[in-house]
Formats: C-alpha cells, sequence, structure tokens
C-alpha cells in the first residue's frame, strides 16, 4: 500500500507541452479517477506514473520514494492497458504468472499466486485457455488477474473498460470498484466516462488541456463546481448555462427572463459584470402559477424520466422530471429552477462565483 | 365521378435466349472460369514438370528423342562423385546461407523497428541489393572476389597492410564455396528483413509496455514475446527462403560456373551443365529430377510448421 504524489509535473513532447504543472496527492488506498476529453493529458499523466513516459518536470513519487528515474518494473505499480495487452501467446495462467516467471519464482508460488489472483475474478474454469478463445469482459479480468499477480502497490488502469459493450460496462465497473474495496490498494484510472468517474471513484481529478480544473469527491464535484468546464462537464445531461446579468434581485438573461437567485447572492452582493447562470436539468420543477414559461419543443421519455428540451426566451434549456409530465412539443410549461441549486459562474474568468 | 379501372398491363416475359441459357447454366460457368486458370497451369508448370520427369526416364540427348530406359540415369548418379559434391554442396549452402540470411535479416528488422532518423530511405536502401537484377551482382560479386583486382584484397593488403598476399577467393574448393554463401547472403537479405519487420510490426507496443512492467529485460521481450510473436510469419519466410537457395542458379553460374573442379555445383547448376552444355538432357532432368525430394521435404517443414499455432485458433471477438 502507498501513497502516490504528483507535484508540479510537467511533460513536453518535442517543444509541445502536454501537462502543464499538474499536482495530485493520492492518499493510500484511495481510487483516484483522472477523468477529461480526450487530449487532456490524463493518459500521459497515468504513464508517468507507470514509468511509460518520462516527466520533462516535477517529481512523482509512490510511497514517499521519488520514482522519477526509477524503471517501471522497480515501481511496485501494476497496470491495466485499454486494449488488455494480453501475451496472445500464452495462456490465462502463464499470462497471469508471466512477472512471476521472469522474476525466476518457483513453480509451487507461480501455481498459488496465479491460484489466488484467479480465484478473486473467478477465472478458474479458463487458465488454460487462450486470449483469442475469451470473451471481452473475460480478457478484461484476466488483465486485471495480471495485475492482481504482481501484488502491486498501486493498480494503474488506463481506460479499461472503453472496448467493452454498454451492459458488461456497467456491470465491469461494479466489480473493479468492489475489488478495490476488497484488495484496499491504491488505484489510479482514467476515463473519459463521466459516469464512470462519478460512480467509482474516492476522488476525482478533472483534466483539460493539460491542467487539472478541479480535485474533489465526486459529489462535491457535482454539488460544486469549480469553473465552467467542470460544470459542464460533470453531470448528465449536461448543466444548462444561461449568460446575463444580475439586475434588481433577479439573474436576467438578454431576452428580459428573471430567474431566481441562489440565497446567497442576494441584491446586496451581486455582480456587476455578464454572468453564467448555471441550472442542472434535474433541478427544474414544475410551478404552475410563478414558474417562467418555457416552450415545449422534444419530449424524450427515458421511463424514470422525461427530458424535455425547453425553449425559453432566446435560451434552449434542457430538463429533467422523475414525474412523467404528458406534454407535446408546441405546449408553454411552468419551470422554475431551485434556487438553492443554482449556480453563478463569470463569464470571462469561468469561476464560481 | 366515375373510376377509370387502369388497364391491366404487364411487361412482356421474355424467353431467354440460348446465349442467356448457356452463361446461367453452372456446369458451363465452373468449365469457362476454370479454364483459363486451369490452362496456365497445365501449360506452363504441369506440362515442363511432367516432360522434366519423364526426360530424366529416358535417354534423350540434345538432338535425339531418347529412349525410356528406367531408373537407368539415377543409377549412374548414385555412383557419380559430382553429383553427391553438388548434393552435398546444395544442402550446405542452403543451410548456411538460411542461417546466414536469417540471423542479420533479423538484426536488420529488429534494428528498422526502432524510431531512426531517415527511416523509410533506410528501408529503401536495404532492398537495393533484392531488386537488382542478380546476374549484375553476380558479376559485382565476381569483381569483388577477383584475385587481382579484388578491393577486399585491396584493401586489406594496400591499404591496411594487413596481409601481403592478395586472397584466392575462388580459387580452390572451401573459400570458393563460402564466397558464394556470403553473395547469396547479401541478396537474401532484404527479402528476410522487409517480411521480418511486416511481422515486427503486427505486434502491438502496448504488449512491450506489459512485458517491461512485468519486470522483463530487453532480452526477455525478445526472446519471451518477440520471437514467440514472430514464429507464423518467420515460418513461411524461412520455407521461401529454403526454396529459392535451394533451386539457385544465377549467382554460382554468373561466378564460378560449378568451378573449380566441380566443387561449388549446386544441383541446379550440375543439371545445366550437364543436360544443356553437355547435351545430356536426360541425365540433367535426373538430377532436377533429385531436387524434388528436398523440395518436398522443405514443403512439409512449412505445412507442418505453419500450421495455425493453438494460439492462433478460436474465435476473435474484436
Amino acid at each position: 500500500m502507498a501513497s502516490v504524489s504528483v507535484r508540479n509535473v510537467r511533460k513536453s513532447f518535442g517543444s509541445t507541452e502536454v501537462l502543464h504543472g499538474v499536482s495530485v496527492e493520492i492518499a493510500d488506498g484511495e481510487f483516484v479517477v483522472l477523468v477529461g476529453p480526450s487530449g487532456c493529458g490524463k493518459s500521459t499523466l497515468l504513464r508517468m506514473i507507470a514509468g511509460l513516459e518520462n516527466i520533462t518536470s516535477g517529481e512523482i513519487a509512490i510511497g514517499g520514494r521519488v520514482v522519477n528515474n526509477v524503471p517501471p518494473k522497480d515501481r511496485d505499480i501494476a497496470m491495466v492497458f485499454q486494449n488488455y495487452a494480453l501475451y496472445p501467446h500464452m495462456t490465462v495462467r502463464d499470462n497471469m504468472g508471466f512477472s512471476l516467471s521472469l522474476a525466476k519464482a518457483p513453480r509451487e508460488v507461480i501455481e498459488a499466486e496465479v491460484g489466488r489472483a484467479a480465484r478473486i475474478l473467478g477465472l478458474e474454469g479458463l487458465l488454460h485457455r487462450y486470449p483469442r478463445q475469451l470473451s471481452g469482459g473475460q480478457r478484461q479480468r484476466v488483465a486485471m488477474g495480471r495485475a492482481i499477480v504482481r501484488n502491486p502497490q498501486v493498480f494503474l488502469f488506463d481506460e479499461p473498460l472503453s472496448n467493452l459493450d454498454a451492459k458488461l460496462r456497467v456491470q465491469m465497473r461494479a466489480e473493479i470498484r468492489e475489488l478495490q474495496l476488497r484488495l484496499n490498494t491504491t488505484t489510479v484510472y482514467v476515463t473519459h466516462d463521466q459516469i464512470e468517474a462519478m460512480t467509482m471513484a474516492d476522488k476525482i481529478v478533472v483534466m483539460n488541456s493539460g491542467n487539472v480544473e478541479q480535485i474533489g469527491p465526486p459529489l462535491e464535484l457535482y454539488d460544486r463546481p469549480a469553473n465552467l468546464f467542470v460544470a459542464g462537464f460533470i453531470g448528465s445531461p449536461a448543466m444548462n448555462m444561461i449568460e446575463g446579468r444580475i439586475e434588481g434581485g433577479a439573474f436576467r438573461s438578454p431576452d428580459g427572463t428573471a430567474w431566481p437567485l441562489p440565497p446567497a447572492n442576494g441584491p446586496g452582493a451581486a455582480p456587476a459584470g455578464p454572468l453564467i447562470y448555471g441550472v442542472r436539468p434535474e433541478h427544474f420543477r414544475l410551478a404552475p402559477g410563478e414558474g417562467i414559461p418555457a416552450t415545449v419543443q422534444v419530449v424524450e421519455p427515458t421511463g424514470s424520466e422525461t427530458q424535455v428540451l425547453l425553449r425559453v426566451g432566446g435560451a434552449s434549456v434542457v430538463g429533467a422530471f422523475r414525474e412523467r409530465i404528458g406534454t407535446k412539443p408546441g405546449e408553454v410549461l411552468p419551470v422554475l429552477p431551485d434556487p438553492a441549486l443554482v449556480h453563478l459562474f463569470d463569464r470571462e474568468t469561468g469561476r464560481r462565483l | 365521378m366515375s373510376v377509370t379501372a387502369a388497364p391491366s398491363w404487364s411487361r412482356a416475359r421474355q424467353e431467354p435466349g440460348w446465349l442467356a441459357r448457356v452463361f446461367d447454366s453452372k456446369p458451363f460457368l465452373i468449365v469457362a472460369c476454370l479454364f483459363p486458370a486451369v490452362g496456365l497451369l497445365m501449360v506452363f508448370l504441369t506440362y515442363p514438370l511432367g516432360l522434366g520427369i519423364w526426360l530424366a526416364f529416358t535417354d534423350t540427348r540434345i538432338g535425339r528423342s531418347g529412349q525410356w530406359v528406367g531408373l537407368e540415369n539415377f543409377e549412374y548418379l548414385m555412383g557419380d562423385p559430382t553429383f553427391w559434391t553438388a548434393v552435398f554442396y546444395s544442402v550446405f549452402y542452403t543451410a548456411v546461407a538460411t542461417v546466414g540470411k536469417f540471423a542479420l535479416g533479423l538484426w536488420l528488422a529488429l534494428l528498422l523497428n526502432n524510431h531512426l532518423p531517415f527511416k523509410s530511405l533506410i528501408r529503401a536502401i536495404i532492398l537495393l541489393p533484392w531488386i537488382v537484377p542478380t546476374v549484375l551482382s553476380a558479376i559485382a560479386f565476381w569483381w569483388i572476389y577477383d584475385p587481382q583486382f579484388s578491393i577486399i584484397s585491396y584493401v586489406f593488403v594496400d591499404v591496411l597492410g594487413l596481409r601481403d598476399r592478395y586472397f584466392d577467393f575462388l580459387g580452390s574448393a572451401w573459400p570458393a564455396r563460402f564466397s558464394l554463401i556470403a553473395a547469396n547472403i547479401w541478396r537474401g537479405i532484404p527479402f528476410v528483413a522487409i517480411c521480418l519487420l511486416a511481422g515486427l510490426q503486427t505486434i502491438s507496443p502496448s504488449l512491450y509496455e506489459a512485458a517491461l512492467l512485468d519486470g522483463a529485460t530487453p532480452w526477455q521481450r525478445f526472446t519471451r514475446i518477440t520471437v514467440p510473436l514472430l514464429m507464423p510469419i518467420l515460418a513461411i519466410v524461412m520455407t521461401f527462403s529454403i526454396i529459392f537457395t535451394f533451386t539457385d542458379f544465377q549467382l554460382v553460374y554468373a561466378i564460378t560456373r560449378g568451378g573449380p573442379v566441380n566443387s561449388t555445383h549446386l544441383m541446379a547448376t550440375l543439371a545445366f551443365q550437364r543436360g544443356i552444355a553437355g547435351q545430356e538432357l536426360a541425365e540433367g532432368a535426373a538430377i532436377a529430377v533429385a531436387m524434388i525430394p528436398f523440395l518436398v521435404f522443405a514443403t512439409l517443414f512449412s505445412y507442418f510448421a505453419l500450421a495455425r499455432r493453438k494460439w492462433q485458433q478460436g474465435e476473435s471477438n474484436d
């Protein structure tokens, strides 16, 4: 078990800097998810922790030991690759025992360790098979088994579920999380899928174009996004963003619609400049009489909730309602955001107010 | 409002003509489609092969049609030391040249699989020995191996002063044999290197990364990942290489013509020497037919070595 410290790490490929000074502290036994859009540098950071990419500047420490110049095999980490990287010419047993066999461990030790990992993952019946003869989920498990056999201090996962179909992904998501809790091994997990990040992480690191946007527990990121990027990235469907400014105790969009302000932002504290008003689709409710009139454009029932694309003045907003509202395009709904759950951002800096 | 029924009309069904019926019939199509391929194979492969085998059992000479003599030609060859020298040298030549080509070709392929500056230029240069006509490069080697004008002798004797006598490359049996093998290796490397490079590039880099994390040294990554994954393509390239080398003719005939004293005859050059130059067509054919068992063996080797390995079987779920 070990903590991982990433201190002001930068990475350049030639003259292009792809990580601009990233710092993350990962506690012992913590499950940390690096999440962000493609090209944000999350996989590069993971590969730097693994030792597959060198560090241009800054420091990475595993268990208190700076590993900048430690070769990957001595870092006491194990990695699960996106394409699993199973050795196609070896059986499941040999794949899982490869690291031990390289270390010239006695046969009984290899058997015991592989057996232990196979039991943890339910792979006992597949040990004699070759990777080609396995399904996607089984390969995924073998890749994890290979990591478990090494009994590492840190697990690294590089988008391990992106090659699986949607249903299996949900199942493996829970399996990986459950496994991590059982083994209590520090884990760094890279994904571009914010649902995976939200459901699995103890702590999420949101990255964007080589910078860390926010670090925090999943619900904190959901409840108090530090900036517009995090607000838009976390949550599905995405948060509605409405431009405007505060005038006369309410937020007014350019077309004059008045939106209720959060309690803390009373008239006294009102900032003058242009703002962004953020409200999540699920924080709208129907309020006959007091609601803002919104024209229904598209209705998307999903069963558990109904998503409605609405037009309010000049802005398009999405509302998600738990109740089954029987509405049709063209109708006008009175919608009202919950003032306690709306967010205000500075339009220039993107920061939360 | 009156409703007018549409006049009932249907497109007149045309009876297919006899040509259309012929082209629709499966037996005709099978014959018509197979004919060109079968015809070419019969004319250019089966007939010459059959004729060669038939000639081997006759006493045909150039300008005189022969009689069936059964195994007489082979009985004669059994007692012919020159034939046995050629058999020995063919096997020796193939074995040593194949080992050399694969050692150097694999080394080159591994080198080219790395990131090198001017990678594509280097790859193009490597192909050069292969695209130069063999006879042309054979003449170049003949010049390199010349007793008086050899550049190797010049470098060693006149430039470096390491020796005081010129090399005698082609003047006696063993040096001539190894000189020819060296020329064959030089010519064969590009084929091996490029094929193996293609094989190396099918190996996913993430396997090497996984092995790196699993603690494999560079040598272990080579022996435990690269070699097993390269085996399928290595086997097929090796089979081709063995067949090409065993049937080699041009290099030997252009550089030594089998000399000195028949010591560098391959079976192919000896067959030509006896059959065409010596006019004993039947005997030449018998020597050529004697190559068939060796080639069948090489092909069987490939058949069994190439039989899909266990790990390549099974459904891919990608």
